[in-house]
């Protein structure tokens, strides 16, 4: 289904800081760490956003944000132009029912001493207006049906499934309160190479059948490419380019995009000595005490004196048809796919 | 100073290989472990060989065998529960299977050594860096603390940590996950071995410090011509950096060939449907090829072809005769009946 109508999640400005603390007695706040810091997109009904960046970013930390896991500093979010209010439990509620998540990891985000269908029946508890009390079970079931799974294994227990059932366990607990947006944390990275495909084939279908909105975090650039419409690219808290995937996979014009999109190996020996490799030096800095200015200009080559003085803003560039976050953005496809 | 009471001049050092004996083979390796469920067969009749200054990559997905095959080489399994059966792995020609622990604990780091995929687990925390490094000379060497900690400072160097001289004091908790990466393959080149094992040296990592890691090792390896052992899951990994593929499934080897083969026309099912199903950009919105059903269970290996259940080419006698490891040309080989169909792509 292809992306339509007006946004059904609207993101602006979020921010994230996570007091720093020093003292046990009395306790004295000597810094934070920003997390995240002033993240903003759309999302639309039926689209697939993709959140690709390096460890410590802020990917998960966004996603608990849109999950209303941890309260916002400051910044909002908006479900069908709903503002999203993390003090008032009747709001949350419904807004929590709207939204689900699945987990990276399906050994450990599955509670070894309930049977699956417990685990995918418990969001019925709390949410008791879904499926009244006599229909659980056969709705369990028909989700069951739906990932892929056998129906009768509902009284089984988590251990009895490979990584791969689990991963659609997982994706039928979320699926349980008829979510409009689901946000995907890493689904496909704990599971062996033959069984990825299964489960984003298995993502990509539901989308279609159910008119899902997703946001896939991964660290896998070639998975995120094939199940996005538009991509999100993080680096230190922040977006710095943001566009359809064609835009930032094929003229990628922020230098940290480049960077990341040179570094993925490429699963074709052919011309591998003549690939061009944007190695960076070092490590992202500390999200405690992100450098002035742009905060990528630290690992930069095309670093200048004004990127240490002000702040790119995400805006779209000169040359380019969406928004990058650099004083100096130039497309330049470094992958050249075929 | 080496230790006297061992025979090292059992292991001729000069050439790279011996006759036409490469630097390092497995040959017909099994290795079982005994489990309170029954024997679970991890590793069924392995063969690869490694020369010097050469790349080989084992791509297998988790329980196929390509970890215990490389602590087998290492002399690292716990026997019990494991247990080596049948096989030989040859170093320049002796056996490491027949030598007795002191020997080849003299080996282990000396000549061969290997690098681990979760570096912070594989360091020990309550040591600095620069004690966990220099122990390699004071153990292997016999050489002072003091000139031990200079060499350490200098392989710090060498793999490029910033700063070494004030750092070789830190723990290991105090660097981020590049750096203890580096950290761990300076304690494995810190002897020079001649064959280095990589077991997912990247996996925990990110991608631009992947890269960073990976051309640290293709730079160590043309400096002093190791043979390099790379395990991993990654098909692009693999297609960076190696010179040959060992495929592995269900504890044995699928398919062997030169890297550029195998990606062009893979010559077994198995590795035909991983490669098909890495998303490409022309594939774009339409399904993933998927390969069905499960990796094959240790405890409970599938007769015939481990493959057989999942592979969409299956014939009658995949189901019962277990497949030789037919030579396709001198440095390709494929473990399946049909081969020749899956290279023409009229299997099925």
């Amino acid at each position: 289904m292809a992306p339509q109508g007006d946004p059904i999640l609207e993101v602006r400005d979020l921010v994230k800081h996570f007091p720093l603390t020093q003292g046990i007695v009395m306790k004295r706040q000597i810094g934070a760490i920003k997390a995240v810091d002033g993240v903003s997109f759309d999302l639309r009904r039926g689209e697939t956003l993709g959140v690709v960046g390096e460890s410590g970013c802020g990917k998960s930390t966004l996603a608990k944000l849109l999950m209303a896991l941890e309260k916002p500093t400051s910044g909002s979010v908006k479900v069908n132009g709903e503002l999203v209010d993390v003090h008032r439990g009747s709001n949350l509620k419904r807004f929590r029912r709207n939204i689900q998540m699945v987990m990276q990891d399906p050994y450990t985000s599955l509670n070894p001493r309930m049977t699956v269908g417990d685990i995918i029946g418990e969001p019925y508890e709390i949410h008791t207006e879904v499926a009244p009390k006599g229909d659980r079970r056969k709705k369990v079931q028909d989700l069951l049906e739906v990932v892929g799974l056998n129906p009768d294994h509902i009284n089984r227990y988590p251990h009895q499934f490979s990584g791969g059932q689990r991963q659609r366990i997982g994706i039928a607990r979320g699926l349980a309160l008829q979510p409009e947006i689901i946000i995907c944390d890493e689904p496909v990275s704990a599971l062996d190479v033959s069984i990825q495909a299964q489960v984003i084939n298995l993502l990509e279908r539901l989308q279609s059948e159910f008119g899902l909105a997703y946001i896939f975090i991964a660290h896998d650039l070639s998975v995120v490419r094939h199940i996005s419409d538009r991509v999100a690219v993080m680096y230190l808290g922040k977006i710095v380019e943001i566009g359809k995937d064609t835009e930032i996979y094929d003229k990628p014009s922020h230098p940290y995009t480049q960077a990341l999109l040179s570094a993925v190996p490429v699963p074709n020996p052919e011309g591998r000595e003549t690939r061009e490799r944007i190695i960076l030096q070092g490590d992202p800095p500390s999200p405690a005490n992100p450098p002035s200015g742009c905060r990528f200009r630290t690992r930069c080559w095309k670093a200048q004196e004004i990127c240490a003085v002000e702040e790119p803003l995400l805006q779209i560039r000169p040359g380019t048809d969406h928004e990058s976050a650099c004083h100096f953005a130039e497309v330049h496809d470094v992958v050249h796919a075929s | 100073m080496k230790n006297p009471s061992v025979d090292t001049h059992l292991l001729p050092a000069d050439s790279g290989t011996i006759g036409t004996e490469p630097l390092l083979a497995v040959d017909n390796l099994h290795v079982e472990f005994s489990t309170r469920q029954g024997v679970a067969r991890a590793v069924n009749g392995v063969s690869y060989a490694l020369n010097a200054g050469e790349t080989l990559a084992v791509l297998g997905e988790s329980g196929s065998g390509k970890s215990v095959t490389a602590q087998a080489i290492m002399g690292i399994l716990d026997m019990p529960p494991a247990r080596i059966p049948k096989g030989e792995i040859r170093f320049r020609g002796t056996d490491l299977l027949q030598l007795s622990e002191a020997q080849r604990s003299q080996i282990r780091g000396q000549q061969i050594a290997m690098i681990f995929q979760d570096a912070l687990s594989a360091l020990n925390p309550v040591f600095t860096v620069g004690w966990q490094i220099a122990e390699m000379f004071r153990v292997h060497k016999g050489m002072s603390k003091k000139a031990a900690y200079a060499k350490a400072v200098e392989l710090m160097d060498r793999v490029r940590i910033p700063a070494a001289k004030q750092r070789v004091n830190d723990y290991p908790h105090q660097f981020s996950g590049g750096m203890r990466q580096r950290i761990m393959i300076a304690m494995s080149i810190a002897l020079d071995p001649e064959v280095l094992i990589a077991d997912e040296p990247t996996t925990a990592l990110d991608v631009t410090v992947q890269a960073q890691i990976m051309e640290l090792l293709a730079e160590l390896q043309r400096e002093s011509n190791m043979g390099l052992i790379l395990i991993t899951h990654d098909l692009g990994v693999v297609a960076d950096v190696a010179d040959k593929i060992a495929v592995m499934y269900g504890g044995r080897i699928v398919e062997n060939a030169p890297v550029h083969d195998i990606y062009s026309n893979a010559a077994h099912p198995y590795t035909k449907g991983l490669l098909e199903s890495i998303p490409r950009v022309d594939m774009k919105g339409q399904e993933l090829y998927a390969i069905k059903g499960l990796p094959p269970n240790l405890l409970d290996m599938p007769t015939g072809c481990a493959f057989h259940p999942r592979c969409p080419f299956r014939q009658d006698n995949c189901v019962t005769d277990v497949p030789a490891l037919h030579e396709i040309s001198g440095t390709r080989s494929s473990a399946c009946h049909y081969w020749r169909e899956v290279l023409d792509g009229t299997a099925g």
